[in-house]
């Protein structure tokens, strides 16, 4: 009973900075910002409480918050599964057992994601420039017009999915380490009752896969619902709010229109999207007999 | 019953052709599979190639010649050194960076002993609130936590930055509360039988085995405040105190900016991780691949 009690109070004691942190720097600030966004506030003068206001508003007359949120789920349907979808392709070739060298594939893999942000962003300003910039000169090798990318409306996400899919190495590296996880004797028995790769990979390589790539998959939602930076330096959401994601969209209302009550709305509209997220992601890992 | 014998030689048999032809095919596989990523290879690659050619090349090539500079034109480095405040904005980069560090190590790993090694009533359901924070966007408390640091005073000094660190990284915590995890309880048991209090046990017998976790976190933590861009935009509202993201993207923002000096920039700014990386490999790959499989 007291050994119970001495270990109750030293894991507390142990936690506490986080305890502390967690009370200060998250309960507080998501409190606070539930009570902000209720009222009109400008960050100068008193807050003027006006109910849900902020939220009707948001939800029914602000056009730009609607394709901010349509712009969101674009990259996550589209671009997150092409990114899926090729990250699991590169994986699985690295996997390939009869290839000499794929740790060095792997660093070159790898390698994109230590460029930092601004200056990933800069790069792909000019990767993508329309005129002379090395896709479109390649596009031109072959007669074919490059599009305006960045200055395409049409073309604009498309743009940021090839840059999210050459920052994927991360992703690549987790499907890899699960691929080397699943055992070979899996693929050995499919082999003798004459499964083909196709077979193989879609009967033991993917379901085995599952987990990681529902942990792949969360974590890119979340990354895709947070991605600023690169939107805020190359287009600030342009042109014609093609690229006005969600998280950009929240911070030009914050600290550019100094609308901070009603960038605080945005902000538990966010907070109720990652939960719904984060349950659907407890839901399907218990589904999948995997404790997280 | 008495002709088993053929028939395990001749499903052996069956086995075999089965395996020799995927032999033939084999060769053919691994020739589609290196052509395929030698392709990717080259697309990954080339943007970093073009970023150190670009930052060689003068103003007026950068928009005619997507290849090679016809002359490398070196003082672009020189120059972005002396015209842009390169070094001081390189100073409050590291300063942030060991900053975060250093109250990383010291808070994540105390907390991460606490959710490991201690058993407690509520532990793992705490836990679970760990894990939730991890999944938070920052922009769910960006806009609050503004405000709560413009009452401290804190804006335009580095304190959002430096302080926080120092309360624990959810992600960190993760990291090593799952090392600690696969180390016996023995050698815990061992130490309080000779009368080792907790912190004892931390300091003396946990960090020690630990290193190999700490390393991926000291990189993570170098990596995530070296390149950060929201922190240090919506907290260090005052020139003297940006970083070296901070200040690039302010300088590309006016008119006309000078591309080579920036991409020049870039470089110098890619370059210590790039040296980080390879060095210490191992860590890298360890680290994320245990992100995402240990769960």
């Amino acid at each position: 009973m007291l050994a119970k009690r001495r270990n109750l109070l030293n894991g507390l004691l142990f936690i506490s900075p986080w305890v502390i942190g967690f009370l200060v720097f998250t309960t507080y600030p998501l409190l606070s910002s539930l009570y902000y966004s209720l009222t009109e506030y400008n960050a100068i003068s008193e807050p003027i409480f006006v109910g849900l206001q902020n939220y009707k508003e948001l939800l029914f007359q602000d056009d730009l918050f609607i394709k901010g949120l349509s712009n969101t789920l674009y990259m996550v349907f589209v671009g997150l599964t092409i990114t899926t979808v090729t990250t699991i392709f590169i994986a699985v070739l690295l996997n390939y057992k009869h290839i000499k060298g794929m740790s060095f594939f792997r660093v070159i893999f790898f390698l994109p994601t230590l460029v930092p942000l601004v200056i990933l962003s800069i790069l792909w300003i000019w990767i993508l420039q329309p005129d002379s910039g090395v896709v479109n000169s390649f596009l031109g090798l072959f007669g074919i017009e490059g599009p305006g990318w960045f200055s395409s409306p049409t073309w604009a996400k498309p743009a940021f999915i090839l840059m999210a899919i050459w920052g994927s190495g991360g992703m690549i590296i987790i499907y890899l380490a699960g691929l080397q996880g699943i055992s070979d004797s899996l693929y050995e028995a499919a082999r003798i009752d004459g499964a083909n790769s196709f077979q193989q990979f879609f009967h033991i390589t993917l379901p085995m896969l599952k987990p990681v790539i529902l942990y792949n998959v969360i974590t890119g939602i979340i990354g895709v619902f947070q991605a600023f930076a690169e939107a805020f330096i190359i287009t600030q959401g342009g042109p014609d709010g093609s690229t006005t994601f969600y998280s950009l969209y929240l911070y030009q209302n914050a600290f550019q229109y100094s609308k901070m009550g009603y960038a605080s709305a945005m902000a538990w509209i966010l907070l109720v999207i990652a939960l719904i997220i984060m349950f659907a992601l407890f839901k399907l890992s218990k589904k999948w007999g995997y404790n997280g | 019953m008495e002709n088993s014998p053929a028939l395990e030689k001749t499903s052996i048999n069956v086995v075999q052709r089965k395996l020799g032809s995927t032999k033939k095919t084999r060769r053919y596989q691994t020739a589609v599979v290196y052509v395929i990523l030698i392709l990717f290879s080259l697309a990954f690659i080339i943007p970093f190639l073009w970023l150190v050619s670009g930052s060689l090349k003068s103003s007026s090539e950068l928009f005619t010649n997507p290849g090679i500079p016809k002359v490398f034109h070196w003082q672009n480095y020189t120059q972005a050194f002396s015209e842009f405040p390169f070094f001081l904005y390189l100073k409050n980069t590291l300063f942030i960076t060991s900053m975060n560090i250093i109250g990383s190590v010291i808070s994540c790993t105390l907390i991460a002993y606490g959710f490991s090694r201690i058993e407690w009533k509520g532990r793992d359901a705490v836990f679970v609130l760990v894990l939730v924070t991890m999944l938070l966007p920052f922009q769910v408390t960006m806009i609050p936590l503004f405000m709560l640091f413009q009452k401290l005073g804190w804006i335009g000094t580095f304190l959002p930055l430096t302080v926080t660190p120092f309360f624990g990284n959810p992600f960190f915590i993760f990291l090593l509360r799952q090392f600690f995890i696969s180390i016996p309880k023995e050698l815990s048991e061992a130490a309080k039988l000779d009368g080792a209090s907790e912190f004892r046990i931390y300091w003396n017998v946990i960090l020690p085995l630990s290193k190999p976790v700490i390393m991926t976190v000291i990189i993570f933590a170098f990596l995530a405040s070296w390149g950060d861009f929201i922190g240090p935009l919506v907290f260090l509202n005052d020139n003297s105190l940006y970083t070296l993201s901070l200040g690039i993207q302010q300088i590309m923002s006016v008119n006309d900016p000078r591309w080579p000096l920036l991409l020049a920039v870039g470089v110098s700014m890619t370059l210590p991780v790039l040296i980080i990386f390879f060095v210490l490999q191992k860590y890298f790959i360890q680290g994320i691949a245990l992100s995402g499989i240990k769960e």
